[in-house]
Order: structure tokens, then C-alpha cells, then sequence
């Protein structure tokens, strides 16, 4: 893998996650692109990755490829969609990177773009259970909300933890996203409101619930030819994976086991030739305190069954030992499915901007109950 | 019409019919592609159950699951653990490790084809040993 070339970070742009009923897919995801290419000549652009996950079930849209270079004023490139649920951003990152890497391409535009304000409720339930086991567990009548419940209940059952220990999660998301004018949610919370919310999936909360909204996210990715000749330390994608688990979650072996997280933090990290110390600041797939909890976990961050006493410590927070959600996470930012791979690295690459920030930060998305994990480590190279 | 992909689940889904590893005894369910058949025997299991964990599903993805809906993760006396409803309780009623017993339920009904899509759902068991 040593001739693979290295890979920089041109631009990003996100816009406001919100439910945008005067909106397209096509419109934000416009939006998005035009920002993160300012005054790149879009002949510049050699390829488009799209990430998303519910196109075709909620607005009947396949081929997200030529539908979205369309929009994005790109028609004749090379474009095609990444389909791999919640964790589509981090695959087409990936691939896009490999691309790059590979010498196939000197600039690519990854565009996330998520729009589920189209349809009512229940078919947003029904399409987000998209990315289980239809045979297996679809049937049933299992939502990913559920899911993550029924591995709450048992992680209390196993370490002795209540449903309030996991509050520091969804209170940190809402205090970092009141910086974040992008966020769906800007306001803090409390950590005594956390437990009193109305029930979602028991244990789960309302407070302790991300909510789908509309978005889309954009992240111009180039090779070093390129990426000299703007301002500032660039900021190198360093390594990225991909990993996979069985896809329903009972088959696993351990359900408490995110092992493809674990899997894909390793491999990436490793490509990057970083330790999981180095990383100062990440963003995990956290619609809820036990989705943090269990991707910290079997990522290697903490060790297993320790993820909500380290989070009261305030090792998770601002200021702490791995700051995480810090542009609001999947709780208070929202949770853009397909596009929130995107999102995160758009996130990370801005705080890596500002003064004092990490030199190495880690992105970390889900397809599903962690079916499909997709990590990012990006690296800013100091002068 | 969604009747083949049924259909042709109807030994798992009716019987539980899983297989077992003709020498290292390992039961599986359901039976997946790769559990060749000059290795893994047929299986009916027997329904004997424990509740692994559950969930009261409030935002169901269908009108066939009238909320509160009950799902559960379930420990099969076999070994294999298996995701399905919990019926006949409350939710107040289930403990992590407590004994289940299978029964078959209406799952899904499929619009105007008029297929009802019968399956597994366990329940606490009836008469305890």
C-alpha cells in the first residue's frame, strides 16, 4: 500500500439540518456542493460519490449518481451512490479517497444529501428498519430505535447502570450544538429533564433520541498537487475502513459487541499510522447514550462496561480526554442517515481549524445497528 | 404480491425448523445458505425460550403493530438467539432471563392480495415446571 497517494481535504460545507418543506433533495444538495467548491472551476471536478440511504423508498429516486451531478450543475462526470444505510457518508468517503489515492482521480466531491420530510412517520420508521434483516427481523416489526433499546436494557441488565447514567451522552450532544448554527437542535438540556422525557422504546426517551431531519453535507477531496495550493496547514485524510457484521443483530455472537466498529477504528487507525491515543476529538453514530457507549467500547476507546462511568467523569465533554458530538452528534446536529458521514468530516475538518484544536481527529458512522461501520481518521499536517 | 417471499419461509417461520452440525452438535436458526447439507441436518426446535431483552415499541413502522407493541430478543433453549414479539403480557410482566414458550400469531397482513403472514411470537410461559 506505500505508492497509494495521500489524500487532502479541499473544502467542506454542510447546510442547516432542518425539516426544509420548500426544499428538494436536489436543492440542498446544490446547496451543499456549490459552498464546499467556492470558486473551484467545476472542471476541476473529476468524479461525484453520493451518499444516501432513503431516495429510493421515500422519494421513489434511484440513480442518485446522475440525478444529483445534475442538480449540482456537474452533468457528464463520473457519479454514482453508495448504498449502505446509515453508513453510506463514511463508505463514499472511502471510496472517493481510494480514487485518489489510487492516481484514478485528482479531485472528487463527496455529497451527502438525506431528505425525509417528504413522508409521514410511520413510512420514516419503515424505511430507517430498511437496514435490518427484513426476513429476520423487519416482520417483526423491529425499528432501529427498538433496537437500540432492547442493547439498553441489556447493558443495564449486565453492568448494573440505570437509564439515567446514560444522560451525559444526549446533555453534551445538546450543550455542543448550541455553537453550531447548522444544528437541528441549538438549546441545552439538563440532565434531570433526560429521564422524565416521554417513552420512545423503553428504555429510550425522547431526550435521549436523535430525530431525522434534511440536509445535505459536501467534502471536496484531492490529491497533494492540488490541495498546495490553498492557505493554511491542509488537512490530510489519513486513513479510512470499512467493516461488516452479520446483518441481523441477533445473530451475532455478543449483541453488546459492536465488533465491525471495532474492526474498521482499528484498520483505519493503523492506515493512518496513528494509536487510538492520538485521537483528540471523534464523532460516533450516537443517536443514543447506547449507541456512544457501545462504539466506544468496541472501538478500543474505553474498556467494556466502563462507557457510561467515563462519560459521568466528563471524559466525553468539551475539554475532555476525547471530546465527542462536538458540533451537536446525531442528537442535537440531527440525524441526516445516508449523509451524516459527511456531516461528521465536514464538522471535524472545521473544529480542526480553530485555535488549540486536536491534530487528529476520528469519524465513526453506522449502517443499521452497526451492520456496516465506516471510520475516517483525518490528520492536520503542521508546518 | 409478497407471497413467494413467505411462502417459501414457512418451515422457519411455522415449525421453527433450524439444523444442527452433524459433529460439533451446534444448532443454528434459522438455516442459512451456507449450512451445506452434507454437514447440518434439519431441526425442528422446541419453542423453549428466555427473554435475552425487550422493548416497548411506541413509533411502530406499520399499522399492523398497534403500539405498544412488545419486541424482544430471545435466547432459544437450543442456543440461537432470535428477534420476534412478545404476546398475551404486559410489558410490566417481563424480567431479562424469564421463561417463554412459542406460539403462532398473525405477523403482517399484506394489503388487498389479502395475504396475512403467520410466524413465531413467544409468550411467558403458560405452566411453569
Amino acid at each position: 500500500m506505500n505508492e497509494m497517494r495521500p489524500v487532502y481535504l479541499l473544502g467542506a460545507a454542510v447546510t442547516p439540518v432542518a425539516e426544509h418543506w420548500e426544499r428538494s433533495l436536489g436543492d440542498l444538495a446544490h446547496e451543499a456542493c456549490a459552498a464546499a467548491l467556492g470558486d473551484l472551476p467545476r472542471t476541476a471536478v473529476d468524479a461525484l460519490v453520493v451518499a444516501n440511504a432513503l431516495a429510493p423508498a421515500l422519494q421513489l429516486q434511484a440513480q442518485l449518481g446522475a440525478a444529483l451531478a445534475d442538480a449540482c450543475g456537474l452533468t457528464g462526470i463520473e457519479a454514482w451512490a453508495v448504498e449502505a444505510g446509515g453508513a453510506a457518508g463514511g463508505v463514499a468517503l472511502r471510496q472517493a479517497a481510494l480514487m485518489i489515492a489510487a492516481g484514478a482521480a485528482e479531485l472528487v466531491v463527496v455529497l451527502g444529501a438525506e431528505k425525509v420530510s417528504d413522508v409521514l412517520d410511520a413510512r420514516r420508521e419503515a424505511a430507517t428498519a430498511l437496514s435490518s434483516d427484513a426476513d429476520w427481523e423487519g416482520v417483526h416489526g423491529a425499528t432501529l430505535t427498538a433496537q437500540w433499546a432492547m442493547l439498553m436494557r441489556r447493558y443495564m441488565h449486565d453492568y448494573g447502570v440505570g437509564a439515567a447514567d446514560f444522560a451525559p451522552f444526549p446533555v453534551n450532544a445538546h450543550a455542543r450544538a448550541v455553537a453550531n448554527p447548522a444544528a437541528l437542535y441549538r438549546f441545552a438540556v439538563a440532565p434531570g429533564r433526560i429521564a422524565g422525557a416521554a417513552p420512545v422504546a423503553d428504555p429510550l426517551v425522547l431526550l435521549d433520541c436523535a430525530t431525522a431531519a434534511d440536509g445535505a453535507a459536501a467534502v471536496v477531496l484531492a490529491s497533494a498537487a492540488l490541495a498546495g495550493r490553498f492557505a493554511g496547514p491542509p488537512i490530510r485524510l489519513a486513513g479510512s475502513a470499512v467493516a461488516t457484521d452479520r446483518l441481523a443483530l441477533h445473530a451475532r455472537r455478543d449483541p453488546l459487541w459492536l465488533a465491525a466498529a471495532g474492526q474498521a477504528t482499528a484498520l483505519a487507525l493503523r492506515r493512518a499510522g496513528l494509536a487510538i491515543g492520538d485521537i483528540g476529538a471523534a464523532e460516533l453514530t450516537d443517536p443514543h447514550g447506547i449507541a456512544a457507549a457501545l462504539a466506544l467500547e468496541a472501538g478500543g476507546f474505553v474498556a467494556r462496561g466502563s462507557a457510561v462511568r467515563h462519560a459521568a467523569d466528563g471524559r466525553f465533554g468539551s475539554g475532555g480526554v476525547l471530546p465527542l458530538a462536538n458540533a451537536g452528534g446525531y442528537k442535537a446536529r440531527g440525524d441526516l442517515l445516508g449523509a451524516t458521514g459527511v456531516y461528521q468530516v465536514a464538522e471535524l475538518a472545521a473544529l480542526m481549524r480553530t485555535p488549540g484544536a486536536p491534530r487528529a481527529t476520528l469519524a465513526q458512522c453506522l449502517g443499521g445497528v452497526g451492520a456496516t461501520a465506516a471510520v475516517t481518521v483525518l490528520v492536520r499536517d503542521d508546518a | 404480491m409478497e407471497l413467494p417471499r413467505h411462502w417459501r419461509l414457512r418451515a422457519a417461520r411455522y415449525r421453527l425448523l433450524g439444523a444442527r452440525h452433524r459433529s460439533t452438535g451446534e444448532v443454528v436458526f434459522p438455516r442459512e445458505p451456507r449450512h451445506a447439507a452434507d454437514a447440518w441436518d434439519d431441526l425442528p426446535l422446541s419453542g423453549a425460550a428466555e427473554l435475552y431483552s425487550f422493548s416497548v415499541v411506541r413509533q411502530p413502522a406499520t399499522d399492523d403493530d398497534a403500539p405498544p407493541a412488545l419486541l424482544a430478543l430471545v435466547r432459544l433453549a437450543e442456543g440461537p438467539l432470535i428477534t420476534a414479539r412478545i404476546t398475551d403480557c404486559r410489558a410490566d410482566e417481563l424480567t431479562i432471563g424469564m421463561p417463554l414458550e412459542m406460539v403462532t400469531r398473525a405477523l403482517r397482513a399484506l394489503g388487498p392480495d389479502g395475504l396475512i403472514v403467520y410466524g413465531y411470537a413467544f409468550r411467558p410461559l403458560v405452566w411453569p415446571a
